[in-house]
């Protein structure tokens, strides 16, 4: 059994059993560690990646949906995004940020210039223990005007 | 400025090449005991040593934590790693920087006077002279100790320390990397441990047919046992069927869970300080506390060992390499020399969590299977439920007043399970599961004048009159507990601090005024007057509308930084926090954005602890093992938060990681009161609480 679907942008085909997760898949099977195992129960979006525009858990997504999709991980997003984080300092022991930047391509995706309640909206579901919150919300704003037309 | 003493890390490891080796083709390594876990400690050391050394940098290489190449700085723990290994690390450089400028006036034959370095080069005045580090590196042998006796730069001469540096490990993260999750050696073993219900529970049987069925092994040694996998899936899949039976262990449920339990318990009795003359009956006084508080790191415990026969290289996310090793040594019977602890970066911890724990597991395993690198993975569920948590507290102040309503004489009486569990082997969860466990032994807390753990931050830095405190340790908990950040200061701050809004509200004086009339300290009342200037004080309204505003001061260890908290905020069936004002006196600051990146997460931990946090128990241990059953604060809650830094002038640099969470749960709770006209006295500020202070307000 295979499954074939985009990833960063390359065709991908993934063998072996279509209920494998696609956190597994990525991480131990491609080598991408971008997606991050926080709690495996679709809580924290440590995990988060981005099947066709919208972002979902890796942890439990299984790898037989997403035939014939686009997926992108953190590895994926636009380097400007990661530029803002780094501009802005937005972490601190950064284990949590590959979510908020895929979750951040998701809504800048579909959002020209974010207000500030759409980004927390958009983050809501991500979880930071270190208190970074602040700096995040900055970095995604900074980030929509450097994707902005 | 000459040392006249030399910093502890650095009398610990004094050689010069402990520190800092010039590497070939124009780098130089700086080895460091201190380890990154998220709050910038590596960027920071590297800036001081780059301004010392006068190099750029980006030559820096930092190897930290590992007891094979780095200097043996114990824990990365209370805040000290700028002052200590900071401390350490300036001298080591000016003196380096010295000896080879000395060396290069021997070579010129001129005074060293007239020279200086520019990035490693070094200069006659605006000219090259055409020796460098790199090319004098064999005339300056660094095997030597540190005198201490090099001056170090001015402030004044600084050009790196004092700066926004970013953060050297950023880019990696955000690209994918970074993680001890993230590495892969060839023909790794996956592991999942099962790990006991009850503290002593025994195992009494694992059905190995089922778990070979899934694909993977089962090792068993003791009541410790764990299933083996070529991959992480099958690892997992078998964890899921494995159904070990467990008998026994310490009865636990939802009665132990608040900070009352403990008090009457069997405890170790201290006490510091000589209280006044007034008799019980005198004193005004009143009872605050916090329940038991998950570290709840993002990211669960991983460890890798791998075993070659005779020696034992184990990568961890440890806050203590060397530490580490010294029990690794202990439960493997190997010697340390043969054993290697590489820190490599884990999610935030904010004190022991289950790093060490994972790695000696992955120790224990790697032994029995020598040629096999092991991986360790705890679950989500294994890190909420077998770290040793934050320690629930109980603290009682009674304190005997004069005419105008102010302290003369005070007391604080403490009941608390240990905070620093991480040098106990019997508090280790391999150690205890191994077939004849070490033997109980007394954990006691650091001593007062060390920082202390149930007693740090227990003394007002207020004037106060005499000042006795009472510790009662209490030895048998219902869960583990060790070290969790800032040990008995957010409790202890928490507890002062609302005391002395209930007692400035006694005695009708605004709660700044109030401490303002009892701060002989300057610095202190300097912290105060900007947080609550920022805060726009003056114009606090009544009490009991709904909306508050309060305000938290402490000085962390009473020896490092100063901070002062103001909150904003509505109650109405829940807490809704709206403005966060934070001033903070570090002394002289590394990198001031690094500071406000910990002061404010420092804020915003401390505010999820006090308005929603508390460790679940039930008969099964504990209980709370999902987000779900163990939420903080999200985005959504989260006020706009301003911090000002005070210039400091060249006052030596204080650990500031942990001195923003004790004023920022006084502030709320003083915050709350002043918004309800009743107060809560125990965290988390639940919904029920907000009711029943309502009620007995009302």
């Amino acid at each position: 059994m295979a499954t074939t679907f985009t990833l960063n942008g390359d065709p991908v085909t993934i063998e072996g059993a279509p209920t494998a997760l696609l956190l597994d898949v990525l991480r131990n099977g491609l080598g991408l560690t971008g997606a991050r195992y926080g709690c495996g129960e679709e809580q924290c979006g440590a995990c988060l990646v981005l099947v066709d525009g919208v972002a979902v858990h890796a942890c439990g997504r299984e790898v037989g949906t997403l035939a014939g999709r686009d997926v992108v991980t953190a590895e994926g997003v636009p380097e400007v995004i990661r530029a803002a984080f780094i501009a802005e300092q937005a972490a601190q022991c950064g284990y949590c940020s590959s979510g908020m930047i895929v979750a951040a391509a998701g809504l800048l995706g579909r959002v020209v210039r974010p207000g500030r309640d759409e980004v927390v909206a958009a983050l809501d579901g991500n979880l930071c223990r270190c208190g970074s919150h602040p700096r995040i919300v900055a970095a995604v704003l900074r980030a929509a005007e450097g994707m902005a037309p | 400025m000459i040392a006249n003493t030399l910093p502890k890390s650095l009398q610990d490891n004094p050689r010069l090449d402990q520190w800092i080796t010039i590497l070939p083709g124009g780098g130089v390594m700086l080895r460091v005991g201190k380890v990154e876990i998220g709050q910038g400690i590596t960027t920071a050391l590297a800036q001081i040593a780059a301004e010392e050394l006068d190099i750029a940098p980006g030559r820096l290489v930092v190897t930290a934590g590992d007891t094979a190449a780095a200097p043996d700085e114990g824990t990365t723990t209370g805040s000290m790693s700028v002052e200590m290994s900071g401390g350490a690390v300036r001298l080591v450089c000016a003196e380096v920087r010295g000896l080879f400028l000395a060396a290069a006036a021997g070579r010129l034959e001129r005074s060293v006077s007239g020279l200086s370095v520019r990035d490693g080069a070094v200069m006659a005045g605006a000219v090259a002279t055409g020796l460098n580090y790199w090319n004098l590196a064999g005339a300056v042998p660094l095997a030597r100790e540190a005198t201490g006796a090099v001056s170090v730069k001015p402030q004044s001469a600084h050009r790196l320390v004092g700066t926004d540096m970013p953060r050297r490990d950023l880019a990696l993260k955000l690209s994918g990397g970074g993680f001890l999750h993230d590495m892969v050696l060839p023909g790794m073993a996956h592991a999942r441990v099962l790990h006991p219900p009850l503290i002593g529970a025994r195992l009494e049987a694992v059905d190995a047919a089922v778990i070979e069925r899934a694909g993977a092994s089962v090792f068993q040694h003791g009541n410790f046992a764990a299933v083996l996998a070529g991959s992480a899936a099958v690892a997992e899949a078998a964890l899921a069927v494995a159904r070990p039976v467990w008998s026994g262990g310490a009865a636990i449920g939802p009665v132990m869970e608040e900070a009352g339990w403990l008090v009457g318990r069997e405890a170790i009795h201290s006490h510091f300080g000589v209280a006044g003359e007034a008799s019980p009956g005198d004193r005004i006084r009143a009872v605050y506390t916090r329940p038991y508080i998950s570290h709840g790191t993002l990211g669960p415990s991983v460890a890798i060992a791998e075993f070659d026969g005779a020696r034992l290289v184990i990568w961890s996310h440890s806050q203590g390499p060397y530490p580490l090793r010294r029990h690794v040594a202990a439960l493997t019977g190997l010697a340390e020399t043969a054993i290697t602890v590489r820190h490599a970066q884990g999610a935030g911890c904010y004190g022991h969590n289950g790093a060490d724990d994972a790695a000696l597991e992955a120790a224990l395993l790697a032994l029995h299977h020598p040629g096999r690198p092991i991986r360790v993975l705890w679950t989500r569920a294994d890190e909420f439920a077998q770290e040793p948590v934050g320690t629930a507290m109980s603290v009682e102040i009674a304190a005997a007043l004069d005419a105008a309503g102010r302290p003369v004489d005070w007391t604080a009486t403490i009941w608390s399970a240990p905070h620093v569990g991480r040098m106990f082997a019997a508090n280790l969860l391999p150690f205890q599961a191994l077939p004849e466990p070490p033997a109980a032994v007394a954990m006691v807390d650091p001593a007062p004048e060390g920082g202390g753990g149930a007693s740090r931050n227990s003394v007002p830095i207020y004037d106060v009159g005499p000042c006795r405190v009472d510790v009662h340790l209490v030895q048998r908990p219902p869960v583990r507990t060790s070290a969790l950040r800032g040990l008995g200061a957010l409790p202890n701050v928490f507890a002062i601090e609302s005391f002395l809004d209930e007692l400035a509200e006694r005695a009708g004086v605004d709660p700044v005024e109030y401490r303002l009339s009892i701060l002989s300290d300057a610095r202190a009342r300097r912290v105060l007057v900007a947080a609550a200037e920022m805060a726009r004080w003056a114009r606090r309204g009544p009490a009991g509308t709904g909306a508050g505003l309060g305000i938290g001061l402490g000085r962390y260890k009473n020896k490092s930084a100063f901070a002062a908290v103001a909150v904003a905020l509505e109650v109405d069936t829940e807490v809704r926090l709206r403005r966060i004002w934070c001033s903070v006196d570090a002394g002289l600051a590394i990198n001031p954005d690094g500071i406000r990146n910990q002061v404010e997460g420092g804020i915003i931990q401390a505010a999820s602890m006090t308005l929603k946090e508390q460790v679940r128990l039930g008969s099964e241990g504990i209980a709370s093992r999902s987000w779900a059953e163990y939420p903080i604060l999200r985005f959504s809650e989260i006020p706009p938060i301003e911090t000002v830094l005070l210039d400091a002038g060249d006052e030596p640099p204080l650990g500031v990681g942990e001195c923003t969470m004790g004023p920022t749960a006084a502030a709320i709770g003083n915050a709350v009161a002043h918004a309800l006209g009743a107060r809560i006295r125990d965290m988390p500020f639940t919904r029920e609480r907000i009711a029943a202070a309502l009620l007995a307000g009302g």
